[in-house]
């Protein structure tokens, strides 16, 4: 893509304030949404699914405008984008780039797989110690059993 | 948190799991101290459970305390349809303490965050049940005189048997101790318990058979190893002659090996080894009575 093609297409979809979330893979595109309750948000958001990527074979990215999160926040998709990059956006300019990294608790968010577990027999938040980052495994703090990422299904 | 729950054996540390070894002596010693007098406990047995909670009760009968409850989940509110939640709340107001006994796992440690007063876990199904760790330790403790340079056996269910997954990381806290593994392909040690040991450089041995060692043993957990745990019933039929400890292989032990089993009994220690000076798991299960009462004792402050 010539120089000149690559900035018509970024001034299409540009925003002038706030985060782009890029690298989301298009499968995890709604619950990504849910988790950061963008359903919710009454500011501007367009998105994309199913896009070219180099690290992706389909991926999704989001834009919401005149939003910006804490890492807290922003660190709880990591469980099903991990390689989600964000750009900040002020003036259409992009003034800050973080990744997400996989948080050492996960509070809600994730089922526990275990059907035994109290957690899937009464409305209890899942509780969950980050065993393994990459891939993700977690420690239920009640059954204390390991949820893989393979296991792993979003609440 | 504050409260003196025990949830999960590691929940106490090594420290507390020692002081509840010195506090069972001294109950063993004299069980009818009467430190629960005027104090009320609260006995719920989600499901069935003959010798957890007769030992419990008896603990705290010798301890003069009163006992509410239930036994089973069917004479309980729960066939209304109450929550875990709402009896927890509601009954840690009547009572000092709760011992509780449930086949969701998890739900022990849940209890101990709704409840107001110390949460005893007498069960939570597969997950944990350290008050038989607790005992067990007890146990090795009077067999043996001490917890290092001991060569623990665990033989039989490995995989799914949570009293020697427990009794592994307790005694994982102890000088050079060495485990030797003897199960079935099917029941072998679930490798995240493996990898704990590797990392703390503990050493352990597997083994399909344990005749021919059985002479290095210090202690012979025995558990039982169950048909349904079996995908293949022909898998099950070759190996359950394999995992019976017979009297006739006790020949050439050593003189303190002391042969342990959390019961109930089915096949997997003959009869015939019960009248055998080593076999130790009636003694055992009364080391029940003076260990509960100790850790009664200890998440009530009592001593």
């Amino acid at each position: 893509m010539s120089e000149h093609k690559k900035k018509l297409k970024l001034k299409v979809s540009a925003i002038s304030e706030g985060t782009v979330i890029d690298h989301i893979p298009s499968e995890n595109l709604f619950d990504v949404i849910s988790i950061l309750e963008l359903d919710k948000t009454p500011n501007m958001i367009t998105f994309g699914a199913n896009l070219d990527s180099d690290k992706l074979v389909n991926k999704a990215i989001i834009k919401v405008s005149n939003q910006f999160f804490e890492n807290d926040d922003i660190n709880k998709i990591a469980l099903i984008a991990p390689h989600a990059k964000l750009n900040i956006i002020k003036d259409y300019e992009v003034i800050e780039k973080k990744v997400v990294e996989v948080p050492s608790q996960v509070i809600g968010i994730v089922k526990c797989f275990n059907p035994k577990c109290i957690t899937n027999a009464e409305p209890i938040t899942t509780s969950f110690k980050v065993t393994s980052k990459e891939p993700i495994a977690l420690k239920c703090m009640y059954c204390e059993k390991i949820t893989s990422e393979s296991q792993m299904v979003i609440k | 948190m504050n409260k003196k729950d025990l949830i999960s054996i590691m929940d106490y540390s090594k420290e507390e799991h020692l002081r509840i070894m010195d506090l069972a002596a001294d109950f063993e010693k004299n069980p009818n101290q009467k430190l629960l007098e005027g104090k009320v406990v609260a006995s719920l047995f989600f499901e069935p459970s003959t010798r957890t909670r007769l030992s419990f009760e008896t603990a705290i009968n010798r301890m003069g305390g009163r006992i509410v409850g239930f036994s089973d989940a069917g004479s309980s509110s729960v066939t209304k349809g109450e929550t875990l939640h709402d009896t927890i709340r509601m009954v840690s107001q009547y009572a000092d303490l709760i011992v509780m006994r449930h086949p969701l796992e998890g739900s022990a440690r849940y209890a101990a965050e709704v409840s107001s007063v110390p949460v005893i876990n007498a069960g939570d199904g597969a997950n944990q049940h350290p008050t038989q760790t607790l005992l067990d330790m007890y146990s090795i403790l009077k067999t043996q005189n001490t917890f290092d340079d001991l060569n623990i056996f665990m033989v039989g269910d490995l995989r799914y048997g949570r009293t020697v997954h427990s009794l592994l990381m307790a005694m994982s806290q102890f000088e050079n101790p060495i485990f030797n593994f003897i199960a079935p392909e099917e029941l072998l040690m679930p490798e995240e318990y493996k990898i704990y040991l590797r990392e703390k450089g503990i050493r352990f041995f597997e083994h399909l058979e344990f005749t021919d060692i059985i002479s290095e043993a210090d202690i012979v957990y025995m558990t039982r190893v169950q048909k349904e745990r079996f995908s293949d019933p022909m898998e099950y039929e070759e190996v359950k002659n394999v995992y019976i400890l017979r009297n006739s292989m006790l020949e050439n032990t050593k003189p303190n090996m002391r042969i342990l089993h959390p019961l109930p009994r089915v096949n997997e220690i003959a009869t015939d080894v019960d009248k055998n000076e080593k076999a130790y798991y009636f003694q055992q299960a009364l080391n029940g009575v003076f260990t509960r009462e100790a850790i009664i004792a200890h998440a009530l402050n009592l001593k």
